[in-house]
C-alpha cells in the first residue's frame, strides 16, 4: 500500500468527499413499522408514522429511552426492513427499491461489531468496506487500497493499519469500524449507539469527529444515542422517539423542553439554555 | 497494506501442487513391491503419451492400476473434505465445525448399513445407498435448521448434531443384526479407508468435486464478510441467505461424495483449513484452494503411511488421520487460547 500511496499522493485528496449530489439527502415521510409475532396475532406497532428530513452536512441524533423504536427506525433507514407504510428516500430513491450493493454504496451502518471468528488486520477489515464496488471475487484494486487508507487517515487511525483487530482498545476499534463505513463512500452514515462502550473522552472525541465528517466531507450523519448533552452540543437536528411514536423533530433548542424530556425519560430533569442556543440537561437534585 | 492478488494465489497453489506431486511419487514408490523413482517417472510418462507396450508388465499394473488410482481417490477425498470443512466453518461461524458435524457421515453410514442388510451382494449398491443416505440427511437437517425461512447458524448446528446422534443410535441398533463379515465392512464406513475403488467412474466424482469446490470458491469473498458478522455482511451488500444456501448444499454434497467412496475419514476437514489459515491467513479466496490441495496432500501421506507402516497389514487411513490429527489439533487449540 505504501508504494501505491507514494506514487499517487499528490493527486489524491487527503480526505474522502462524499461525491453524491447536494441538498436533501434523506427524506422520511410517514414511515411506520409493525411487527407480528406470528401470522395470526395482531401486529404490534414498534414505530408509528415518522417524518423528517436530513440535509447534506447535517448531523442528526435519534434520541429516546430504551424500547422507544430507535433501532427500528435505524433499521428502516438502512433498508434492513421495509416500512409498513410511508416512504424513505435517500438521494431521491426509495431505500427499499435499491438492490443490496447499490444500497451499500449509499448507506453505511455502523453497529456494535460482532466478535471476530478468526484474527484480521485493521487494513483487511477496512478494505471490506470496498466490497459493494468490487467485481467477482473482489480482488481489491489500487484505488480500493487508496480509499481504505484515506478512510483510516480520516478517523486518525493511520498508525493502527497493521495491528490486529482483537488487540485494539474500545475507542480504537470504534474508529476502525467507522473507517470501514467511510470506505463505502456512502452519502448517509448511520451509527447505532456508537458511544455505548466509550469513556467520556472517547464519546466527546467521536461526536467531534462525526461533526467534522459532516462539515468537511459533506456526509449526512444519523446517530442513535443516549447522550442528551453531547447530542445537544454537536447535532443540528434531534428526532425524539417515545414508545414507538415520533414526538418531536427539530433543533436541540426546539426539542429540549423540560416537561417533554421528563415525561419521555421518566427522570427529574432541568434544561438550561446556554449561549449559542445549545441547551444542557442536568439531573435535578431532589430525586 | 498488501491485498491478495490472483498472482499470489496462483504461486502458493503451484507450490502446494509441487508438494502434492512429490508426495504422490513417494507414495507410488513405497509398497510391497518397491519401484525406483526413475522407473515410476518413465512408467508415468509412457502411460501419458500412450506407449503402453513399452512399460514392463508388472510396473504397469502396480503403478497405473493399483497405486495411482488409490492416490487419485485420496486426492479426491482429501480435497472434498477440506473444502467442505472450510465451508462449514464459515457457514456455521464456528471454528470447531467439520464436514461431519451436521450428520452427513452418519446418514451415509446408515445408508450403507441398510444396503448391507437388504442387498448384500449388489455391486455398487452400497455406494449409491451411502450417497442417498447423505443426501436425505442434508435435506432433513436443512428443514430442521431453518428459522424464519432462513438458515440460522446456531439452529442449523443444533439440528445437525441432533440428527447425527439420532442416526448413530439407529446404526448401533442395526449393527447388532449384522454378521461378523458385514461388521468388518461396517467398520470401513465408520472409520474410513481407501482400499476399495469405487465402482463409479472416477471422472464423474472429480466433476462433482470441481462443481462443489467451485461453488464454494465463487462465494469466497462473501464468506470473508460473513465471518466478520452476518449483519455487517448484509449491510455491505452480501446476499447472506443465498450464500449460505450455496455453501450448505455444496459443502454437504462434497462431504457426501467423500464419505460414499471412502467412509468417514476424520479430522482432515477440521484440521487442514486451520493449518492453512495459520500458514496463509484467513482470506477465503486463498483458503479454499490451499485447503483443497492441503487436504489432498494430507490424505495421500496418511494413506501411504497407513498401508506401509505395519505391512502387510493395512491400517485404516481414518484411524491414521485421527491418531495424528487429534494431538495436533489439541496443540493448535491450546496455542490459540494462549
Amino acid at each position: 500500500m505504501s508504494e501505491i500511496a507514494d506514487n499517487t499522493a499528490p493527486l489524491a485528496p487527503p480526505v474522502l468527499i462524499s461525491p453524491k449530489a447536494p441538498g436533501v439527502r434523506l427524506k422520511v415521510e410517514q414511515a411506520s413499522f409493525a411487527y407480528a409475532a406470528t401470522d395470526r396475532s395482531a401486529p404490534k406497532f414498534t414505530l408509528g408514522p415518522t417524518s423528517f428530513e436530513a440535509q447534506q452536512q447535517e448531523l442528526v441524533a435519534i434520541l429516546g429511552p430504551n424500547a422507544s423504536g430507535k433501532s427500528t427506525l435505524l433499521g428502516l433507514l438502512a433498508g434492513l426492513a421495509r416500512p409498513l407504510s410511508g416512504r424513505i428516500e435517500v438521494d431521491g430513491t426509495e431505500v427499499s427499491q435499491l438492490d443490496l450493493r447499490t444500497r451499500a454504496q449509499r448507506i453505511a451502518l455502523v453497529q456494535q461489531e460482532s466478535e471476530l471468528l478468526f484474527p484480521l488486520r485493521v487494513w483487511e477489515y477496512v478494505l471490506q468496506g470496498r466490497y459493494p464496488y468490487g467485481r467477482r471475487l473482489r480482488f481489491e484494486s489500487a484505488e480500493d487500497c487508496l480509499l481504505a487508507g484515506n478512510a483510516l487517515a480520516q478517523v486518525g487511525a493511520d498508525a493502527l493499519r497493521d495491528r490486529w483487530m482483537d488487540q485494539l482498545s474500545g475507542g480504537e476499534k470504534q474508529r476502525v469500524i467507522l473507517a470501514r463505513a467511510l470506505a463505502q463512500q456512502p452519502s448517509l452514515l448511520l451509527l447505532d449507539e456508537p458511544t455505548q462502550h466509550l469513556d467520556i473522552g472517547g464519546k466527546v472525541e467521536l461526536l467531534r469527529r462525526l461533526r467534522k465528517l459532516a462539515d468537511d466531507s459533506r456526509y449526512t450523519v444519523l446517530v442513535v444515542t443516549h447522550e442528551l448533552n453531547l447530542a445537544a452540543e454537536f447535532c443540528d437536528r434531534i428526532v425524539l422517539l417515545h414508545k414507538g411514536k415520533c414526538l418531536r423533530v427539530g433543533t436541540p433548542a426546539e426539542v429540549y423542553e423540560r416537561e417533554l424530556l421528563e415525561e419521555v425519560f421518566e427522570a427529574p430533569l432541568e434544561v438550561e439554555m446556554r449561549a449559542g442556543g445549545r441547551p444542557r440537561v442536568i439531573l435535578r437534585g431532589n430525586y | 497494506m498488501r491485498p491478495l492478488t490472483p498472482r499470489r494465489i496462483a504461486l502458493i497453489c503451484a507450490g502446494l501442487c509441487g508438494v502434492l506431486f512429490v508426495a504422490g511419487v513417494i507414495s507410488l514408490r513405497l509398497g510391497a513391491y518397491p519401484i525406483s523413482v526413475r522407473d515410476i517417472v518413465t512408467t508415468l510418462f509412457q502411460g501419458v503419451i500412450g506407449r503402453w507396450d513399452d512399460i514392463p508388465g508388472g510396473f504397469k499394473s502396480i503403478v497405473w492400476e493399483i497405486r495411482l488410482p488409490r492416490i487419485m481417490l485420496g486426492i479426491l477425498v482429501g480435497a472434498s473434505l477440506s473444502t467442505a470443512g472450510a465451508g462449514f466453518q464459515a457457514l456455521l461461524r464456528n471454528p470447531l465445525a467439520d464436514p461431519y458435524v451436521l450428520g452427513v457421515s452418519s446418514g451415509a453410514a446408515l445408508g450403507a448399513i441398510i444396503s448391507l442388510i437388504v442387498a448384500p451382494h449388489a455391486a455398487g449398491a452400497i455406494q449409491v445407498a451411502a450417497f442417498a443416505g447423505a443426501a436425505a440427511t442434508i435435506a432433513a437437517v436443512y428443514f430442521l435448521g431453518r428459522r424464519g425461512g432462513q438458515l440460522d447458524s446456531a439452529t442449523l448446528l443444533l439440528a445437525g448434531i441432533v440428527a447425527a446422534s439420532f442416526l448413530s443410535a439407529i446404526i448401533m441398533f442395526l449393527m447388532t443384526t449384522l454378521s461378523g463379515r458385514d461388521l468388518r465392512g461396517m467398520a470401513f464406513w465408520l472409520m474410513g479407508d481407501l482400499a476399495s475403488q469405487p465402482s463409479v467412474n472416477a471422472g464423474w466424482l472429480y466433476l462433482l468435486l470441481v462443481i462443489g469446490a467451485g461453488s464454494i470458491y465463487a462465494t469466497s469473498s462473501d464468506l470473508n464478510l460473513i465471518l466478520t458478522g452476518e449483519q455487517e455482511a448484509r449491510h455491505l451488500g452480501v446476499n447472506v441467505h443465498r450464500v449460505k444456501l450455496v455453501v450448505y448444499i455444496a459443502a454437504s454434497m462434497l462431504t457426501g461424495l467423500a464419505v460414499s467412496v471412502s467412509g468417514a475419514i476424520g479430522y482432515v476437514g477440521l484440521l487442514v483449513p486451520h493449518l492453512m489459515r495459520m500458514m496463509f491467513g484467513t482470506d477465503y479466496r486463498l483458503l479454499i484452494p490451499t485447503s483443497a490441495i492441503g487436504g489432498a496432500i494430507l490424505i495421500v501421506v496418511a494413506d501411504t503411511v497407513a498401508r506401509t507402516a505395519v505391512a502387510p497389514t493395512e491400517l485404516p487411513v481414518g484411524a491414521m488421520t485421527a491418531l495424528v490429527g487429534a494431538p495436533v489439533f489439541i496443540y493448535l487449540m491450546r496455542r490459540r487460547v494462549r
